[in-house]
């Protein structure tokens, strides 16, 4: 065992520390032009998008995770506009870089890394959810084109997007697996309306769009007709990087622990008392077992081994942190936390209480995202006993 | 980055758990656990042929010099099957002649503690040093320890004095060990009272005491694995053959969900006892804290497996003819001794300063 990252990768940090010195000044952040200019040079260095073929706009080079740790931590350290994040580039251009045509590869990939067509994934319906091949939403081909119609929900940046990658069923009389198919659909169009829905924080992240026959060219769809399922299955596995989401719960976990030295009751420090420190000590625990967990399922990749169980533990585990964390910040803010987030009525005056009070009721709300979004608990609790443990598969809720 | 196994290491593991795997199905397990001592002379032959007690043992000494984490994969692994062998206070007391002994007691005892032909435990107050009490005076030992792990077999106590210092007892006059009819029937513990016991210190090695304590805590969490482990793999396998209303129960959601938040508790504690076993010997700041996070967090997963895995068997996993139960103990071995989790997490939380700013 050994848990340095060693001298090939300490030198490799220190070149992109080199570079980000070099050719990033923090104060253009919000400078578009200069953002650009230098995402540009990045990719060229070969230290964003390294798994997309420099022909489509990436930089191409050899998967490794350990690379890819050292250039996002330098990059953040540095507050250097990284890879973009979304639909967009998470999901549709590895869709697209395996099943798409060379048009389509061609036509959308660098313009998505590079943040110039916005996406938006329409794939949950209101009567599809855990189980989305029920999906309802039709396309068929009427005057030469995709004319499509039904309501998708739950689609975030919708309100803001160039364009929709969608499931649609194409094929009515097939099984519900086999007639659906993955089109690309022109957000701005007279067939399409985008409506916002508030969440329970208050804030619009996501939204329900109408489809009343929208349109799309013919070679808009990735993959055959009645493809679309496995189509919006199929994911690249390169540098995955369990380790990410691990430093995000580590972060999180500080910040309880911060919270917990600030607030005061009956004027004694929370963190002085006995409930609150077994409370804190058990959550650490759990992150302290999801760090180190995720360094083995890390090591184990690296070394070309399958994982097992903990590839499809990661999800509820995170949410379950996070549920702990909610729970334990509401017995450490007590009635600051009667206000909604953003309500400017927090107690404490100044207003760096009142944000970091806002925060944490946005984050006990918040956390329950995480146990919902991306497929529930209980969809992962199904997966882990089926693919985890081989429990017998439940042939009516396929999922995959 | 490397936190995995060598070849070596997953070889030797495979070997124990060959013979770990054969103590049960050969009946031999059911009879250490009915017979009034658990104690198989054979058994303990067995796993000493496999190199088990050189492990902790510098090479100078006939051992093979290996790490904190090499000794705490033998114990998940002997754990995972519930082996009746008195190990892990061998271990132990070798340990603490390891990094306290004189160069005579580590020439005189070492070989033999790594050939197993002396067997050896600890005996100490619980795992606050600054609350050990016993008096050496005089090279004599006047007191009683309680739950010695193998006290009443052990030929070598290392015993844990007041101001955390070590010493040796021979088994023999001024010592009576009486063995317990208790919980956890696989490793058995005995109340010992020493009366002018014969004494040997070990010279006063700063930290050594606390080190051992850290030890005990590391080796208690990787049993608390490997058992936590056997049950998930048992109650998986079950709910897979068992079958009811036509159908195997494994295909209930409600047993799904069960198995599955089992996993989820499980399977990430492995990286939490890891880390705790690597630090143990590569990172000295962390030592104490992640041995203390490691012992409370485990042994509290292992316990919940445990009760979740004999619900899962039904009645049968009840009975005392079906070897459920022995992990069940082994659980509330793990849970209970050399303090609870929640003492472990008041050190945790010591340690890691959480103090008001």
């Amino acid at each position: 065992m050994d848990l340095s990252l060693g001298t090939e990768y300490e030198a490799f940090r220190a070149e992109v520390t080199g570079f980000l010195a070099a050719s990033w000044d923090k104060s253009r952040n919000r400078d578009p032009g200069a953002v650009a200019a230098f995402r540009a040079t990045a990719i060229e260095q070969g230290y964003l998008y390294r798994s997309i073929p420099r022909a489509f706009g990436g930089s191409e080079q050899a998967a490794d995770p350990l690379r890819a740790r050292v250039i996002r931590e330098a990059f953040a350290c540095a507050g250097a506009p990284g890879e973009l994040s979304g639909p967009g580039p998470s999901m549709l251009v590895p869709t697209l870089l395996a099943r798409g045509t060379d048009w389509q590869k061609h036509q959308f990939i660098r313009r998505t890394l590079l943040g110039e067509i916005v996406w938006c994934q329409g794939y949950s319906e209101p009567n599809a959810g855990s189980d989305l091949a029920s999906l309802r939403t039709r396309a068929a081909i009427e005057g030469g084109e995709w004319v499509i119609n039904g309501q998708k929900v739950w689609t975030t940046d919708a309100h803001r997007a160039d364009l929709m990658f969608v499931l649609a069923r194409t094929d009515p009389a097939a099984p519900k697996h086999q007639g659906i198919s993955y089109l690309l659909v022109a957000m701005k169009q007279p067939g399409i309306t985008v409506r916002p829905l508030r969440q329970m924080t208050g804030g619009s992240e996501f939204n329900e769009v109408f489809l009343d026959d929208a349109r799309t060219p013919l070679d808009w769809i990735v993959g055959q007709p009645g493809e679309g399922w496995s189509v919006s299955k199929s994911t690249l596995k390169f540098e995955r990087d369990n380790l990410a989401g691990t430093d995000r719960i580590e972060q999180q976990f500080a910040s309880l622990v911060s919270l917990a030295r600030k607030a005061h009751r009956s004027g004694q420090p929370m963190i002085e008392r006995d409930d609150v420190r077994q409370a804190l000590a058990k959550i650490e625990a759990h992150v302290l077992a999801q760090k180190y967990a995720s360094y083995r399922q890390t090591s184990m990749n690296l070394a070309g081994r399958e994982p097992g169980l903990i590839d499809v533990l990661g999800k509820i585990n995170g949410s379950n942190i996070a549920r702990r964390i909610a729970t334990l910040s509401q017995d450490l803010i007590g009635a600051d936390g009667l206000a909604m987030p953003g309500e400017r009525r927090h107690r404490g005056g100044d207003n760096e209480t009142a944000r970091a009070q806002s925060k944490w009721v946005n984050q006990i709300m918040g956390s329950l995202a995480m146990a919902i979004a991306g497929g529930t608990s209980n969809v992962q609790r199904g997966v882990i006993a089926e693919r985890g443990l081989g429990l017998p598969r439940d042939a009516d809720m396929r999922t995959s | 980055m490397n936190f995995l196994l060598s070849a070596e290491q997953e070889q030797f593991c495979g070997s124990v758990a060959r013979f770990a795997r054969d103590v049960s199905q050969s009946g031999r397990r059911r009879l250490a656990f009915d017979a009034d001592t658990d104690f198989l002379p054979e058994l303990w032959h067995d796993l000493m042929v496999l190199g088990v007690g050189r492990v902790l043992v510098p090479a100078e000494h006939d051992g093979v010099g290996l790490e904190m984490i090499d000794a705490a994969l033998v114990i998940e692994t002997l754990g995972g099957a519930a082996t009746p062998v008195p190990l892990l206070g061998h271990l132990l007391a070798t340990k603490a002649i390891a990094l306290a002994g004189d160069a005579g007691q580590q020439a005189h005892w070492l070989p033999r503690l790594a050939d197993g032909s002396v067997i050896s435990t600890i005996a100490i107050e619980g795992p606050d040093i600054t609350r050990w009490n016993l008096h050496g005076e005089a090279g004599q030992l006047t007191g009683t320890v309680k739950s010695v792990p193998a006290g009443h077999i052990a030929d070598l106590i290392v015993v844990g004095l007041k101001d955390g210092r070590l010493a040796l007892v021979e088994n023999g006059p001024g010592m009576v060990a009486t063995p317990i009819d208790d919980t956890d029937r696989t490793r058995r513990i005995a109340d010992i009272q020493f009366t002018r016991a014969p004494l040997v210190p070990l010279p006063d090695v700063p930290g050594a005491a606390a080190a051992l304590v850290d030890a005990a805590l590391v080796l208690l969490a990787a049993d608390a694995f490997g058992g936590a482990n056997a049950c998930l793999t048992m109650a998986s396998t079950y709910a897979q053959q068992r079958e009811q209303f036509g159908r195997p129960i494994g295909s209930f959601q409600g047993l799904k969900f069960q198995l599955a938040d089992m996993a989820v508790d499980v399977e990430p504690a492995r990286g939490l006892y890891w880390y705790a076993a690597h630090a143990y010997d590569h990172v000295p700041a962390e030592r104490s804290r992640m041995a203390a996070a490691a012992k409370a967090h485990l042994c509290d997963v292992y316990m919940k497996a445990a009760r979740t895995m004999i619900e899962v068997y039904g009645g049968i996993g009840y009975t005392w003819e079906f070897d459920a139960h022995l992990y069940f103990r082994r659980a509330m071995f793990d849970y209970a001794w050399l303090g609870t989790p929640a003492e472990h997490r008041d050190r945790q939380a010591a340690l890691a300063a959480w103090s008001a700013a």
